[in-house]
């Protein structure tokens, strides 16, 4: 199996608060991961590293074979193969539909306008919303805002994708849609690192399963393992809460 | 309903406005009556000094005036109006300064086609709109061809220039090149890079610690002594740099609001797409930050417009230089009232169509969010 994603004692610090404690962390081609936690345990934090939405000062992260550090080049080449989808959409809201997903293309990836608008056309028919082209992301629900959020992402043809709790602002009856999409997207065998607590989509779709507390990953498992017979106390209280509510 | 009972719903409405904003109270219902009959008082007296009573071209004898002596106030002590004749008379003056008045077409025309230079940049939905921004562009090398000259048109110095003239050139000029250089100042303000960040910040916090008029003296001291022997700018251009300097620091803390106002996520999902710096500020950033931007921008440029009147104090003269001049002159002096009040207006014309584009435009943009 090939090794896509390769966090090696990875630390973090904002000022002298410690967020993220020797990680350690090996994604394969293909692979789903659930990442779970309480909050502020540094999920996000984490997963941002991965894109250098934040950096490291100490460990090594490797994607694809590329070391982040500094070297604009080389984050510039691993922003393009990773696709990241945020909490909040973070759309562009004086851009149309249809223009917020053609941008990176045109602009990054230097395609003719209408090239970039066919592509951008079919990855809202994947994600179920093709009506919606030129509309603005304000006209939009949040479920089609996620989705379109995630056709953008898309759009750069990523091999690995970063979700960072992509349904916790959504009302209850968008998530399901949401969800499907990336059922979907994990069904054509993308590599995706998930955070999020929808248990039912991880026990769906997930290859491992990620624990975090505190900034250590304290738990790493099967999803089978992961809810049937978690080993460190903390995962089983974090379940416990969290499958009670 | 009936078309009656429904004029009886609307006076009601206006009775019930009337009661509860203007006599909801004693304390309220006097001052009301106050304001009213203090309005009132001025308002009739300002009217039949400008309008009612005022002599225009002639006086009360229906003499054509010529100078101040034949207004009709100097005849008569019963009369006391104004007497714009020193107005017409100076109407050149006030519009083109000391422009040869055989060349005055090309002023002319250079004011006929200053709002298709700027309509385009003021309303986004205007039906053609790309071709006004072309013209935008273009308009700044062609009116300065029309109002210097060149190749096929003589040659009038920027020493003729004058009034109203010198007032738009310095206040559109300054503000249109103040516009690019404060978005490099408000990015550079925001910048990670410290010595250009630290440039930024001294640059705009010494030009706003400073009044304009100290810009304008040492700009008219300063500037020839940074500038190769035998290159001397006139005084208009000194001027102009001055304006610019200024208008740009101020703008550059407008714009840098704007830029403020941008959620963080924005950059973040820009970046995660691959975007580098300059694409996300010009494709993400910029757009939204100038939007956001452009009521305090136009406050700005409000302020700008006024404060060029300063430029008299190096020797320009602006709408109010001509005014002084006229009243400086012995056939009109004495009739400040006069000039000051239409000198007021003019400046009044502007400013109030600036106030009023900005508060269209904070409507504008409150609809447009939601
Ligand atoms: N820019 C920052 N400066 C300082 N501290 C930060 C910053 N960003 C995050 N933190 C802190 O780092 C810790 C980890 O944050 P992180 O966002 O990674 O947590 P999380 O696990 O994603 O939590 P949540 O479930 O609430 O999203 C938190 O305690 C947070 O307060
Ligand atoms: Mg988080």
């Amino acid at each position: 199996m090939e090794r896509v994603i390769q966090l090696e004692k990875v630390n973090k610090w904002y000022d002298d608060f410690h967020v993220l404690k020797d990680i350690d962390l090996n994604v394969q081609k293909g692979q789903k991961i659930v990442v779970c936690g309480p909050s502020g345990s540094g999920k996000s934090t984490m997963i941002r590293c991965i894109n250098r939405l934040e950096a490291h000062q100490k460990g090594q992260i490797v994607v694809h074979g590329t070391e982040l550090t500094n070297d604009l080049k080389n984050i510039d080449m691993i922003r393009k193969n990773v696709g990241m989808v945020f909490q909040q959409f973070n759309l562009f809201p004086h851009l149309s539909v249809i223009d917020n997903i053609s941008l990176a293309p045109i602009w990054v990836k230097k395609m003719p306008k209408k090239e970039a608008e066919d592509i951008a056309m079919s990855y809202l028919e994947k994600v179920k919303i093709p009506e919606q082209a030129q509309k603005f992301p304000g006209q939009l629900s949040g479920g089609q805002q996620q989705r379109v959020a995630i056709a953008r992402s898309l759009a750069m043809n990523p091999d690995i994708m970063l979700f960072d709790e992509p349904t916790s602002a959504l009302d209850p009856e968008m998530i399901k849609e949401v969800l499907d999409v990336m059922i979907q997207l994990a069904e054509e065998g993308m590599t995706m690192l998930v955070v999020t607590h929808e248990m039912g989509f991880a026990k769906t779709v997930a290859d491992q399963m990620i624990f975090m507390d505190e900034g250590k990953i304290v738990e790493q498992a099967t999803p089978d393992e992961f809810f049937n017979n978690p080993k460190s106390d903390r995962t089983k209280l974090f379940l416990s809460q969290i499958l009670n509510h | 309903m009936t078309a009656f009972s429904n004029q009886s719903l609307m006076r009601n409405k206006y009775y019930s406005w009337i009661i509860k904003n203007l006599f909801s109270s004693w304390v309220n219902s006097l001052m009301t009556v106050v304001a009213i009959i203090f309005i009132y008082e001025v308002g009739t007296f300002f009217l039949n000094w400008a309008i009612f009573g005022a002599d225009f071209r002639t006086n009360f004898r229906g003499e054509l005036i010529t100078d101040r002596t034949l207004c009709s106030k100097n005849i008569s002590p019963g009369e006391f109006g104004a007497c714009w004749a020193i107005i017409y008379a100076r109407w050149d003056q006030f519009m083109y300064g000391f422009y040869p008045i055989e060349q005055v077409w090309r002023v002319n025309f250079v004011y006929v086609l200053l709002p298709l230079a700027i309509i385009g940049i003021l309303f986004d939905k205007l039906p053609f709109r790309k071709y006004f921004i072309y013209f935008t562009f273009i308009y700044p090398f062609l009116a300065y061809f029309m109002l210097y000259g060149g190749p096929g048109l003589s040659v009038v110095g920027t020493n003729k220039w004058g009034g109203l003239l010198v007032t738009l050139f310095l206040g559109v000029t300054g503000i249109g090149l103040a516009f690019p250089l404060s978005i490099v100042l408000a990015l550079g303000r925001r910048s990670k890079m410290p010595i250009v960040k630290s440039l930024c910040v001294v640059f705009i916090e010494f030009i706003r610690g400073v009044p304009l008029i100290t810009l304008l003296f040492t700009a008219n001291v300063m500037l020839p002594l940074f500038l190769p022997d035998g290159v001397n700018p006139d005084n208009l251009l000194r001027a102009l740099v001055a304006v610019t300097l200024f208008q740009s620091a101020y703008m550059a803390e407008a714009i840098r609001g704007g830029l403020q106002a941008i959620p963080r996520g924005q950059i973040e999902a820009a970046q995660s797409l691959g975007l580098n710096y300059w694409q996300t500020t010009r494709k993400i950033i910029l757009p939204q930050a100038l939007k956001i931007a452009i009521p305090p921008i136009v406050n700005t440029c409000i302020g700008l417009f006024k404060d060029t009147s300063l430029v008299l104090i190096i020797g320009l003269f602006d709408l109010l230089g001509i005014g002084r001049a006229a009243l400086a002159d012995m056939t009109w002096t004495k009739l400040y009232y006069e000039v000051y009040v239409f000198i007021s207006l003019v400046f009044f014309i502007f400013c109030f169509g600036m106030s009023r584009y900005s508060l269209y435009l904070e409507k504008k943009l409150k609809t447009d969010n939601s």
